[in-house]
């Protein structure tokens, strides 16, 4: 529980941590928003009560409050051009949800059993093949991936329309059906170093002394393995999973651009062209809090799974 | 080896062949070393051809090629406005090869540096020190690479910057902790007692022994560079035309995917040649160190 409880607190100092970076990188550069909302036709008097209206003359530690306590309550700002941020990213925020997901989904359906087939007959031909394939796939990048699949699945063998993005509240099967090959392609390099580190992680606990002892009391490699190895094996490879789950919530920012879906990386990258902050600041914090809150959730997993984290703290 | 002949011979083939290169003779390698070792050397001497020769100039458009197949004339095809892909892709993979070692110099150069200073001195600069370092590591880097482009402009030197920035707390943790494990060390001990200045004891000592360490991290963060920077070209925020790095030409190659399938691969294979050159350069030293 102490342990849980202190993890908690980490998360929201870093969050603060974050929070504080990612405003003032936004208020510090140079640039009026005020006559950004305006245009250039503006006179100086109505810059000056745009100004005051937005609250630009308060000190910066009153600006960062009112944002931050904004945030807290759901408030996220207004667009420069669109109105509030929140309704903005609602509909979004669930496909890069969904997507970051299906992808973790998919890496451990693909990931696990072929790191633990590689691990048991360590050394044979399949083997081989999945140690080099392995290091052929991790050095592909996910958008590579995304492009290759779009041109065999998509053009080739016609199993999807690339671009044909459907909205989930209208066909949700659709929606999945479409959201598929996208999480192929941000899964396929993270399941390569999935693999790599669960055959790592079996290898080196098959030859432990408990291993040993387990095989000498009569039980068979299955009940060895599933038993006593894998939860030991386990551990790492959960940490890992955690930040790659991580990883795919950013990294749909770049896959969403291949596959044309209307996610939150679309939005921010749009926001980042249009020089709209207060959409890039809440999208950032947006992806962060998830991040984070991935993070967290693997540290809490990581202490059920291995209590001994508890004696070393 | 007395004699100079080769006396150890590799079954493998590929050690075999690095085995040729007169200098490399009489070396061991483990294959993933081997394969590391010239993945990379052709990929750099790919690159050193196309600084002296492309078959055509990379920018030069014809108009009667546009998006031409594979074929003797184009290698690799053309792109939507005639330009031979090949001499492209050997620009191409230049620009991306300098920006991934400019990030490299950035992250790798000052994280090791503040590292280095915060595990040695310690105190309470390294306690704020490292809590913000984990913060920034909970932060996902091609994120805070963006963050920092959208702050300035686009270009080669702002993604250089950017992702060079984002890349300095996971250095800085690394080497942190190992001159953390050293600093009580016998031969630092030796070295403070004989009026050797900390400086001197921090970079002349301590760093010479942590290289196995930093050179292994290295090639996991040029890996990782490389495909950062081709993501955000990709994303249109990364180099600029006419300095198209192979992200912003796999970016272009695909709006014209139907009519050119092609032209993704050349650039696309570019990538992963040289990100599997290093990964197995890497892969390669770590067993080696086993």
């Amino acid at each position: 529980m102490k342990y849980i409880l202190k993890k908690a607190v980490m998360m929201i100092l870093t969050l603060f941590v974050v929070s504080i970076l990612v405003f003032l990188a936004f208020n510090l550069i140079p640039g009026d928003p005020a006559a950004r909302k305006l245009g250039t036709e503006a006179t100086p008097a109505q810059l000056e009560n745009l100004r005051e209206e937005m609250g630009l003359n308060d000190p910066l530690v009153v600006r960062y409050l009112r944002w931050a306590g904004g945030f807290v309550k759901g408030d996220m700002g207004d667009s420069y051009t669109y109105g509030p941020v929140e309704k903005l990213i609602a509909d979004k925020v669930p496909i890069t949800i969904t997507l970051a997901l299906m992808a973790f989904v998919i890496m451990t359906i693909i990931s696990i059993p072929l790191g633990i087939y590689a691990a048991r007959n360590k050394g044979g031909f399949i083997d081989r093949i999945i140690v080099v394939t392995d290091q052929v796939v991790m050095s592909v990048p996910p958008f590579f991936a995304g492009i290759l699949i779009t041109l065999i699945f998509g053009l080739i063998l016609k199993l999807f329309v690339p671009g044909k993005f459907v909205s989930y509240n209208r066909d949700p099967a659709g929606f999945f059906a479409y959201l598929l090959f996208p999480a192929i392609a941000i899964a396929l390099p993270k399941s390569a170093m999935t693999v790599k580190l669960l055959r790592g992680s079996v290898i080196e606990e098959i030859g432990r002394d408990y291993a040993r002892t387990a095989y000498s009391r009569g039980n068979d490699t299955r009940q060895v393995l599933y038993r006593h190895i894998l939860k030991n094996a386990m551990i790492p490879v959960v940490t890992f999973m955690g930040m790659a789950l991580a990883d795919m919530v950013s990294g749909s920012i770049v896959i969403e651009q291949v596959f044309n879906i209307p996610g939150l990386g679309r939005m921010l990258l749009t926001s980042i062209n249009n020089r709209d902050y207060p959409v890039v600041e809440a999208i950032i914090m947006g992806i962060s809090i998830m991040v984070m809150t991935v993070n967290f959730m693997v540290d809490v997993i990581y202490r059920i799974i291995d209590p001994r984290i508890d004696a070393v703290d | 080896m007395k004699d100079g002949k080769n006396t150890y011979k590799s079954r493998r083939p590929m050690e075999r062949l690095l085995q040729r290169i007169p200098f490399l003779k009489d070396e061991k390698y483990s294959p993933f070393l081997a394969a590391g070792l010239l993945l990379t050397s052709i990929m750099l001497i790919f690159i050193l051809i196309g600084l002296f020769w492309t078959p055509y100039d990379p920018t030069a458009m014809n108009r009667n090629e546009k998006l031409a197949g594979i074929s003797i004339r184009h290698l690799m095809g053309t792109d939507n406005k005639g330009r031979d892909i090949l001499s492209r892709v050997m620009y191409g993979s230049r620009i991306t090869l300098m920006i991934a070692t400019g990030t490299m110099i950035v992250g790798a150069g000052i994280g090791t540096v503040l590292g280095a200073l915060t595990g040695y001195f310690g105190g309470m600069a390294d306690e704020i020190f490292m809590r913000i370092v984990d913060a920034l590591l909970a932060f996902p880097s091609v994120l805070m690479a963006l963050v920092i482009v959208s702050l300035f402009k686009t270009g080669s030197w702002e993604v250089m910057m950017a992702l060079g920035i984002a890349f300095i707390p996971s250095f800085a943790r690394i080497v942190r902790s190992e001159v953390l494990r050293c600093r009580s060390m016998d031969y630092v001990e030796n070295a403070r007692i004989q009026g050797v200045s900390d400086l001197r004891i921090i970079f002349m000592h301590i760093l010479p022994n942590i290289r196995g360490v930093l050179l292994s991290s290295i090639l996991i963060g040029f890996n990782n560079a490389v495909l950062a920077e081709a993501g955000l070209s990709y994303l249109g925020i990364g180099s600029q035309p006419p300095h198209d790095s192979l992200g912003s030409m796999l970016s272009s190659a695909q709006q014209y995917m139907l009519s050119n399938p092609v032209s993704v691969l050349g650039p696309g294979l570019a990538i992963i040649w040289m990100v599997l050159g290093f990964s197995f350069l890497g892969e390669g030293l770590r067993r080696e160190g086993d």
